[in-house]
């Protein structure tokens, strides 16, 4: 691919050398701080009654601190990190007038959006890796977890995941910078899909479902299945709600499917509580294979959608 | 016109969406020559040297740059053309050295090589004394005369400048023509300008295109043209006067 070396080079040295990068990573640096230190806190209480526990280090991830656990802050604050990566990326050229200059060098149009894309989720990968980190090593010292081998699968298979999506926006961050001209457009375009994805559509979802089986509450048990059904159904329009499914069973073992309700009969009540004990990875990760591959479906779609349409700009409105 | 022709276009045309831009334009421009494009603002200039660029498509006929068309091989064409827009643009957190490097990476040169080009390319347009200055706080020359090193960086046979004195003092013209006459003379660079400045495109260039409309109404040599326009043996002329009787007869 000719010129995304350099190109790819430069996003880097500029990404290491800004204040948006700094300033977002101190601030990720403290919120990953505060939640260790508070889950590390709380997970001795929490396995005082547990005589054999298990997965204890995943729990450093999944266990709500003070607010929220890591997964929940990832799953809400990833996009926006993607989007602030992303939403000024061609069209700060643009305005600059250093977009034609680098298009009239001997390089292909998509080494421009590739060699972005790439230093953003290397800027990503970078920013996952070091969360997991921080929050990993201050474990070791409060709560004295050491992470067993499936463990650490675990949390390379989520990081991978936790990539993808916080690429999915930044991607869409990307396109927001191709079809405004504005970066204040572009910025508060990506600032409205975030809430739009991330509050409006969980209360869509329920709105929607309430209003397609209305008395759900005393319509007997096929009221309640369609209920939810129809909720959840609503729910996955949101990448988020895929993510937080995908990594949900990842994370946790003990999670044995992705519906939100199941119905249990007497036998089943039965074979449930025997069978109680962790799944394997492998399984896990079969439960959620559809949501991953959805993830990254859209995340080609949005990546594919820029491409489309920043190869197809009049170079004179450039 | 003197030696070959190292630019030459057939019937080329550019429509945005209905509107046209460029109108079946054909000309040619021989190697080494300074060929002064003229024209009114929005006559279709700069949109001609994208097309010619590989940049912009045209609508209808086609164009020849070294040989080659650019709207199928823009790659080969933009590694020879080097080009100065109009609104050119910096990233100004870097510095001259540091611009001058991106562009090399770009064009794919050895580091040997850029090396010895950028040294080069700052002596030339003078700005060698202030390596380590940000591109922020330069001045409208400087700029403007950063964008001519970056062209050189490429060391390229044709060059186009859309509007290389916009927007400089007197002073900042003079280094620019100077300096436009000297890559020339020195190195047989091919250069296509277009420019307001009549009295700098009538002393420097050889010949001349006018551009009204989408439409080349008239090229040659200035004298050609005084000729054609205002009569024969009319001594003192100006390209001015040519421009404007051109411009007056194109108006409906």
């Amino acid at each position: 691919m000719n010129g995304i070396g350099p190109i790819l080079k430069k996003e880097l040295a500029d990404h290491f050398s800004s204040y948006r990068f700094a300033i977002l990573f101190a601030l990720i640096t403290m919120v990953s701080l505060i939640t260790a230190y508070m889950v590390g806190l709380n997970i001795k209480q929490d396995l005082a009654g547990i005589a054999k526990p298990k997965f204890v280090f995943l729990m450093l991830f999944t266990s709500r601190g003070a607010v929220f656990s890591l997964v929940q802050f990832v799953a809400i604050f990833g996009p926006l990190i993607g989007l602030i990566l992303g939403f000024d990326a061609i069209n700060r050229e643009r305005n600059e007038g250093t977009l034609s200059k680098l298009l009239s060098q001997p390089i292909y149009r998509d080494s421009v959006i590739n060699g972005k894309f790439l230093a953003g989720v290397a800027m990503i990968a970078i920013m996952m890796v070091s969360i997991v980190l921080v929050i990993t090593g201050l474990g070791l010292n409060l709560a004295g977890v050491v992470p067993g081998p499936e463990e650490i699968w675990r949390i390379f298979v989520y990081l991978v995941i936790s990539i993808v999506y916080i690429s999915f926006w930044l991607g869409a961050g990307i396109l927001f910078s191709i079809l405004f001209r504005s970066i204040a457009t572009s910025a508060l375009a990506a600032v409205a899909v975030w809430i739009f994805f991330s509050f409006f559509v969980s209360l869509g979802a329920s709105v929607v479902a309430n209003s397609v089986v209305p008395d759900a509450a005393d319509g007997g048990t096929q009221a309640v299945v369609k209920h939810a059904r129809i909720q959840a159904g609503v729910a996955l329009i949101s990448p988020m709600e895929l993510y937080t499914q995908a990594t949900a069973a990842i994370i946790d073992p003990t999670r044995k499917t992705t519906r939100s309700i199941v119905l249990v009969g007497p036998m089943e009540r039965i074979s449930l509580s025997r069978f109680s004990g962790p799944l394997p990875l492998g399984q896990s990760v079969l439960l959620v294979v559809p949501y991953i591959i959805t993830l990254i479906a859209i995340s080609a779609i949005s990546f594919a959608v820029s491409y489309a349409v920043f190869m197809r700009q009049e170079i004179r409105s450039v | 016109m003197a030696g070959e022709a190292i630019i030459e276009t057939e019937g080329l045309t550019k429509t945005y969406k209905g509107q046209v831009a460029v109108d079946d334009l054909s000309f040619q421009v021989a190697e080494g020559e300074i060929f002064g494009f003229l024209g009114p603002n929005g006559a279709g200039k700069t949109t001609t040297l994208l097309m010619l660029l590989g940049l912009t498509e045209p609508t209808r006929g086609r164009a020849r740059v070294l040989g080659i068309d650019p709207t199928r091989h823009p790659i080969q064409v933009k590694g020879m053309i080097g080009y100065l827009p109009e609104n050119l643009g910096f990233y100004g957190e870097l510095n001259a050295r540091q611009s001058l490097r991106f562009i090399a990476d770009l064009n794919g040169l050895p580091v040997r090589t850029a090396d010895a080009r950028i040294d080069e390319a700052l002596t030339v347009v003078g700005l060698e004394s202030e390596p380590e200055k940000k591109i922020r706080a330069y001045s409208r020359g400087m700029r403007q005369r950063l964008g001519i090193a970056e062209l050189l960086i490429k060391e390229p046979k044709v060059a186009f400048l859309d509007e290389p004195t916009l927007g400089l003092d007197p002073d900042g013209t003079q280094r620019m023509v100077a300096l436009i006459e000297q890559l020339s003379r020195e190195r047989k660079m091919t250069v296509v300008l277009s420019s307001h400045m009549l009295s700098m495109v009538q002393k420097m260039c050889h010949r001349v295109g006018i551009m009204i409309h989408g439409k080349m109404v008239g090229q040659g040599p200035v004298e050609k043209l005084a000729q054609e326009k205002l009569g024969v043996g009319t001594e003192q002329y100006t390209l001015e006067e040519i421009y404007m009787k051109y411009f007056r007869e194109a108006l409906p």
